[in-house]
């Protein structure tokens, strides 16, 4: 397991998506799956500081990696307001330009290019998020 | 990440390079905004140097485009747009929105 904890703003992606690129090599993921998982993660933490945090430098972004034989697991943890991904509008990705907002990509990018994604919150824990990116040979 | 811009005549040739990401998305917000307040709205942005693109810098290409074909004044092509790139903008849909092509001299002469 690998952990590492970084400051609450997006200055911190940079080095939170080398943290994760080194992870996920080192899983074994082959090169466009350490991009999505680095866009997944991303993503996640954007939401962490927009969501939970409600604005930059107000908490921090505790991320665990367990790698295994069948891929990563990815756990991102903080202590900021409870996360509902119901309340996160389902983007339109077909339509006129004018209609289309870019709104719920983020979640929306998580959900497609990871194998699992999982909200959990309790009083003492805060959220936890966990993804699983699998191998390709692992996938059922 | 950095922001290059040319002006031609009739358009402008933008170059962006490194993470397109939520801390450094408002910098090409605000460099193709200094472009279309000056009343200019044909650009063609270069993105091949781009190593990374989130939702923040999609979004930012999708607000940029309206501005741009409002009144049918103009458009954002893009273009050189690497591999990873194209997979984030294809998963959000955004592929039919923007003219993409392979060069930039053909953009330019055509936009």
């Amino acid at each position: 397991m690998r952990s590492c904890t970084f400051p609450g703003r997006y200055e911190s992606l940079t080095k939170i998506a080398s943290f994760i690129r080194e992870a996920a090599r080192e899983a074994g993921l082959d090169s466009f799956s350490i991009y999505t998982v680095e866009t997944a993660v991303d993503e996640a933490c954007t939401n962490i500081i927009e969501h939970s945090y409600q604005g930059e430098n107000k908490g921090k972004i505790d991320l665990s990696c367990k790698i295994e034989r069948s891929g990563l697991t990815i756990i991102l943890r903080d202590d900021g307001i409870p996360f509902d991904p119901e309340q996160v509008p389902t983007p339109r990705l077909e339509g006129p330009l004018e209609e289309r907002q870019g709104r719920g990509l983020g979640l929306y990018f998580m959900r497609e290019l990871m194998d699992e994604v999982r909200f959990d919150f309790d009083e003492k824990t805060g959220n936890i998020l966990t993804m699983v990116k699998y191998k390709e040979k692992h996938k059922g | 990440m950095e922001i290059t811009t040319q002006q031609y005549k009739h358009c402008d040739l933008v170059w962006v390079s490194g993470r397109l990401d939520s801390a450094t998305s408002p910098q090409l917000a605000a460099a193709l905004q200094a472009i279309t307040d000056t009343g200019r709205f044909k650009i063609v942005l270069d993105l091949s140097a781009v190593e990374f693109i989130s939702s923040a810098g999609l979004r930012i290409l999708i607000h940029a485009q309206k501005i741009c074909k409002r009144y049918n004044r103009g458009q954002i092509i893009l273009t050189n747009v690497p591999q990873n790139v194209y997979a984030a903008l294809d998963l959000a849909g955004f592929t039919t929105l923007f003219k993409i092509m392979n060069d930039n001299l053909t953009a330019v002469g055509n936009i």
